[in-house]
């Protein structure tokens, strides 16, 4: 069966999944929303505390954990609203920056 | 049921609902989707059913999907009889031996989804006691077609179909609740909640309502930066001044028994709340004092009520 992946506007109608349903979990991942930011956050580790308050607070799951570390943004979905840096209660560790750089 | 909650614990869990959706940047549905699909357990599956409206045209979209659970989408006005559907075939299934392992069933509808067009169809589902939970996303308007008015936009809110100008000021009635007509139908438990702090209070809802057998329902706050007129970044601030003016309180009723969840320590006035949405900005107009109190009164008396009822 075709990966989500590969369908696009131009493949065949014969070639989509049967009955147009989705095979597989989270494709949406595949689809860049980073390209919508007009700010950018910026996440300087130094400053972090890791108390994971920014984290459930992203309405894009863009801000990835592990090992109890908060980790760089994930800017291909990061959509730049801000929510992050102002729910951060530590000073410089989510600066807002101007433009939609870095992707 | 009772457990530690432990944020740093539960943000470890890799998302439910992925990025990668359509939802505007900001928007509170994707906030309290995560959240409560959070509370699952790690090892437990879900089949997550969707009224139309913006978190169900942004988060399925073929070929993409924002779920890592099973997901259903049929129509605006029948989530809960398909979730409930579901439901009764999956233990249909599980009767015969077919299927392994447990399976929650979740709806998530807007609020014109929930108070409005599936209201008969979410008070049928309740009332036949399916296992299962519907969560209302509640922004307070029909956001998707272009923020319309619904049975639960609060009073004097700007919409496009509640417009402000000479002969009208904003919407005429007070928002219906909501949260209490499902309290009338004697399920097991229904709690109000939102997105705030550490998100304890969500994630603790949202587990004793996944959780806890038979049907149970949750309304969540969810504001929308473009239909409330508000800069996105303020979310955050913006649900904190619902429950700290007792706007949007925070209780649950397990059972029949009323808890409030949180008394604010300074209980704020409504107008903090209402100053930073544009919706509401024709009350702050000179000779319009008199919408203010009468958003201040109507709050009180439902908070008093509450407080009553809940004997904090
Ligand atoms: C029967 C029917 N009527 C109207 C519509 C058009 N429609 C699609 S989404 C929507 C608004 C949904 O509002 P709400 O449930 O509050 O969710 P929101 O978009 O605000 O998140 C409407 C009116 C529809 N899809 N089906
Ligand atoms: S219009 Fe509002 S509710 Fe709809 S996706 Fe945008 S912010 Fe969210
Ligand atoms: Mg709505």
């Amino acid at each position: 069966m075709i990966r989500a992946k590969y369908i696009n506007e131009q493949t065949p109608w014969q070639d989509l999944t049967p009955g147009g349903e989705i095979y597989e979990p989270g494709t949406a991942r595949e689809f860049n929303t980073g390209t919508w930011r007009t700010d950018t956050p910026v996440f300087v580790v130094e400053a972090c505390k890791h108390c994971m308050l920014c984290v459930p607070f992203c309405p894009d799951s863009a801000i990835p954990v592990k090992g109890g570390k908060r980790l760089d943004f994930d800017y291909m979905h990061c959509k730049g609203c801000g929510i992050c840096a102002e729910v951060c209660p530590f000073p410089g560790a989510i600066t807002m920056v101007s433009g939609g750089v870095p992707s | 049921m009772k457990r530690v909650y432990n944020l740093k614990q539960e943000v470890e869990k890799p998302p439910r609902l992925t990025g990668g959706h359509r939802l505007c940047a900001g928007c509170g549905a994707g906030v309290v989707v995560a959240g409560v699909l959070r509370a699952l357990n790690k090892e437990d599956r879900a089949v997550v059913t969707n009224a139309t409206g913006c978190l169900e045209v942004s988060t399925f979209m073929y070929p993409y999907t924002a779920y890592m659970d099973s997901f259903i989408h049929s129509a605006f006005e029948n989530s809960a009889a398909t979730c409930s559907g579901v439901e009764a075939a999956y233990n249909a299934l599980k009767r015969r031996g077919k299927v392994e392992g447990t399976v929650k069933f979740i709806t998530f509808g807007g609020d014109g989804g929930t108070y409005d067009i599936g209201f008969q169809s979410l008070s049928g589902a309740m009332e036949r006691g399916h296992d299962m939970v519907y969560v209302c996303y509640d922004n307070e308007a029909y956001m998707n077609t272009g923020i319309q008015r619904s049975s639960s936009t609060p009073r004097f809110a700007r919409t496009t179909t509640s417009p402000v100008g000479a002969k009208n000021q904003g919407k005429k009635q007070e928002k219906k609740d909501l949260t209490d007509i499902m309290v009338a139908h004697n399920i097991p438990y229904v709690a109000q909640t939102a997105p705030l702090g550490n998100f304890k209070d969500l994630h603790t809802k949202a587990y004793k309502a996944i959780y806890t057998e038979g049907p149970c329902f949750m309304n969540v706050l969810s504001p929308c930066p473009r239909g409330w007129d508000y800069p996105m970044a303020k979310l955050a601030e913006i649900i904190k001044l619902a429950v700290d003016t007792c706007v949007w309180p925070l209780f649950e009723v397990e059972e029949g028994v009323w808890h409030l969840s949180y008394m604010p320590k300074r209980k704020l006035p409504v107008e903090d709340f209402l100053r930073p949405q544009g919706r509401f900005r024709h009350m702050f107009e000179q000779g319009n004092e008199w919408m203010i109190e009468a958003a201040q009164a109507y709050v009180d008396q439902r908070w008093e009520r509450l407080l009553e009822r809940s004997g904090a």
